[in-house]
């Protein structure tokens, strides 16, 4: 067995790129929104991300080893993603057995049922997130302030979309600079607008994610904010604002930047993305506008979702040869 | 600058190993073996039989009909056999033994190193040469180039693209040939141009080759008609279709269409020597520069190598095989063909042997598809790889045929990408050779 000569078919080289790896990235990326809600909101929430990491890792373990009796797949890290996004999208003060059983939702009933990793039609961590918010709607509603002092999740109070909703937000005067930093009420990892598009432009740079999502999610829903605002405001002024709200309000750029842009959920082809992007932005934008959520983030990226199978079927991309 | 308008890849291109490293002669070998399919079409007709005497540059075998190509003796000696014999993938193939007497060229063959620039011969004169030649498509497809110059009836060539590319990683047989031989590189395209009667020639060289950019264009400025292109870095642009597209902005269009139908003519930089050696001195194809590389070579070279010399002797000239696990590959790691038999001769199509030891030799544990979508975005022709190496997996060979797979090059993108480590090409081209005898099938029952 010395020296033998191996005989396997080209390429007979790879690229740099691993699942792990690419995982790693978006874990990397997710960092510096942590951070800043972990400054917002105190170290609360790195229980929180804790706990939902812990739990996803190890139900996945467990049900890889006990019911599907196959080989570990937890080192590929997607378990560790889907933990930290689902923490992520729960509000800083939520109690830490519902953090439990949203990792329960998340591993066992969205994606090891249908096979572990590439197999999940539904993305993991927002059905968790749905589950929790239609099962525990006062805790998952219940935000807490942010607090330049930090630990102050003895308060609680309305989110920017839910005053907006509730008529309460005035437009010509809110806090864009501060909603933009993170100040504001929300789930914890959605607040820091300005680190969650730090960590896109870094998966961007490293091309784990290409524009096409995050750029037709949130351009679209620029649009219909300003179409939608151009009806409802007498000045520019409070249109190009209203249009800043939404962009910066809520889920929008985790949703765009991280959510939306899971490769297991999402189309295959650029084409069919900006599809899916305008898709989840109109669907986010509608239910803003007129549903009953205050949020639609969540349930616009699972109805399109569900799209993606359809998209991949009929949207192929440009074939070589057939420029005219 | 320009490149190709879909997909690519941009691994580390590894040439700074054999680089450096002038053309020079490998030793004459004792015995050789000349396969009689060294080129696509037919395998051609031995014209010798045991016991003749041959000189070298005498012809030794006919081609077959129109889509095969001549073979003329690598060294003079004595036939010892015309049978079948092992190749490098392992499998039985004619071919002929010559064992070496000297080193006795056949009459007519100017051996001199002098240019001659002058070529007054009309452009089916030349194809004759060509033809008579044994010449092939030396960057690795082995087309016969006398066939690629008969234009067809009703097509129109309207420029001739000279590829200098060597997209190939490791690879630098083509390099050190634009270097070292760059005028009959350029009198070779000239006699091409007329060939093909275009006015126009292009040299694509991708631009991690500045030296070779600068060396032709310099030259280029003496002939009519021929201009240096230098093309931005990227896999695979030395594919035909690619570099017509790189250079041209024109796309052919998918099979059975060909570059002529866009009116393109491409010719690798080696063959383009060789038309030179073909056509203004008489000398057959009978050797080749073939790069000895690899990271664990120790002493990598650019071997101007006669035909049927044992792949094993230029690597033992190269400091032997490292120890341990290698892959031996004829050509370089993205489409090289791994060699079972190591003594198995190098052939017209062989621009280099790569050798990767060790942990490069070991394939990567395939995981689960996470549909990231980067085969597509790799794919150069624009297809699908993971859905058509799904539905190859399946044997849904109608949908497979659907989705285009006849289209792929089988340039290793897809797989080389891949996070999930999936043999994706293995897949790919169990499906394109299947789809492809169906058609076969489907057509000859018309």
């Amino acid at each position: 067995m010395a020296n033998r000569t191996i005989v396997a078919s080209a390429p007979h080289i790879h690229g740099p790129q691993s699942t792990t790896r690419l995982m790693g990235d978006v874990i990397i990326a997710l960092l510096p929104a942590l951070a800043v809600s972990v400054y917002v909101y105190g170290w609360g929430v790195l229980g929180i991300t804790a706990m939902s990491i812990g739990c996803c890792v190890l139900f996945e373990s467990l049900i890889q080893k006990f019911l599907v009796k196959g080989k570990q797949t937890v080192t590929n890290l997607s378990a560790v993603v889907t933990g930290l996004l689902l923490a992520m999208n729960m509000p800083a003060n939520i109690p830490l057995w519902i953090v439990a059983i949203g990792a329960l939702v998340a591993i066992g009933v969205a994606k090891m049922p249908f096979g572990g990793l590439g197999k999940n039609p539904f993305n993991p961590a927002i059905v968790a997130r749905v589950f929790l918010l239609i099962a525990y709607p006062v805790q998952m509603t219940s935000f807490a302030m942010p607090s330049t002092e930090g630990f102050a999740d003895a308060y609680s109070g309305a989110t920017p979309l839910a005053a907006a909703k509730a008529g309460l937000l005035n437009f010509g005067e809110y806090d864009i600079l501060g909603m933009f930093t993170g100040n504001m009420a929300g789930s914890f990892g959605e607040v820091a607008t300005l680190a969650l598009l730090l960590g896109g432009a870094y998966l961007l740079i490293r091309r784990v994610i290409t524009w096409h999502i995050p750029v037709s999610v949130l351009g679209t829903m620029a649009v219909f904010a300003a179409i939608y605002g151009a009806f409802s405001f007498d000045t520019p002024h409070l249109v190009s604002n209203f249009a800043i709200f939404h962009l910066i309000a809520g889920g929008a750029v985790l949703g765009a930047m991280f959510m939306a842009t899971d490769y297991v959920t999402s189309p295959m082809t650029t084409k069919g993305m900006v599809i899916y992007g305008i898709g989840i932005g109109a669907l986010t934008m509608t239910i803003r506008l007129w549903g009953a959520y205050p949020e639609g983030m969540s349930f616009a990226i699972l109805i399109m979702n569900s799209v993606v199978p359809l998209i991949n079927k009929y949207i192929k991309p440009r074939r070589f040869g057939s420029k005219k | 600058m320009k490149t190709f308008p879909i997909g690519g890849v941009h691994p580390s291109d590894n040439k700074k190993w054999s680089k450096a490293k002038a053309i020079e002669p490998m030793e004459l070998p004792d015995v050789v073996t000349i396969p009689l399919a060294q080129h696509i079409g037919a395998p051609a007709t031995a014209i010798v039989a045991k016991g003749d005497a041959v000189k070298v540059g005498q012809k030794i075998a006919e081609a077959t009909g129109f889509m095969s190509a001549n073979i003329h003796a690598p060294i003079s000696g004595t036939v010892t056999s015309v049978d079948m014999q092992l190749n490098g993938q392992g499998l039985r193939q004619m071919m002929i033994t010559i064992k070496r007497e000297g080193d006795e060229w056949a009459e007519g063959i100017d051996l001199s190193t002098d240019l001659v620039k002058e070529c007054n011969l009309s452009a089916g004169e030349i194809n004759a040469r060509i033809k008579e030649a044994g010449i092939v498509g030396m960057g690795g497809a082995t087309f016969p180039t006398h066939v690629k110059l008969s234009i067809p009836e009703g097509k129109k060539a309207e420029i001739l693209i000279i590829n200098g590319v060597e997209c190939e990683p490791y690879l630098t047989s083509d390099y050190r040939t634009m270097l070292e031989r760059g005028e009959e590189l350029l009198i070779g395209t000239s006699i091409l141009m007329k060939a093909v009667s275009v006015e126009k020639a292009v040299i694509g060289v991708e631009n991690n080759k500045p030296d070779a950019i600068a060396h032709l264009s310099k030259l280029a400025k003496a002939y009519n008609g021929i201009e240096v292109k230098p093309l931005k870095t990227m896999y695979p642009q030395g594919g035909e279709k690619q570099l017509i597209a790189a250079v041209t902005g024109r796309e052919v269009p998918a099979p059975p269409a060909l570059p002529i139908d866009v009116g393109a003519v491409v010719c690798n930089a080696s063959t383009a020597v060789a038309v030179y050696e073909a056509v203004q001195k008489n000398k057959p194809l009978v050797q080749r520069v073939v790069t000895v590389t690899g990271k664990s070579i120790k002493d990598t070279k650019n071997l101007l190598t006669r035909f049927g010399t044992p792949v094993s002797a230029l690597i033992a000239k190269c400091g032997g095989l490292p120890e341990g696990d290698n892959r031996v590959l004829n050509g370089g790691p993205m489409m090289g063909r791994p060699m079972a038999n190591l003594d198995s001769p190098v052939m017209k199509g062989c621009s280099g042997i790569t050798v990767l030891s060790g942990a490069e030799a070991l394939r990567g544990e395939p995981s689960a598809c996470i549909k990231c979508a980067k085969c597509v975005e790799a794919c150069p022709m624009g297809l699908e790889p993971y859905l058509l190496s799904k539905l190859s997996k399946k044997k849904a060979w109608d949908d497979v045929e659907k989705n285009d797979i006849v289209s792929c090059i089988e340039c290793g993108c897809c797989q080389y990408t891949c996070p999930a480590n999936i043999a994706l090409l293995d897949y790919v081209r169990l499906g394109k050779q299947t789809v492809m005898g169906i058609i076969r099938a489907r057509n000859a029952k018309k």
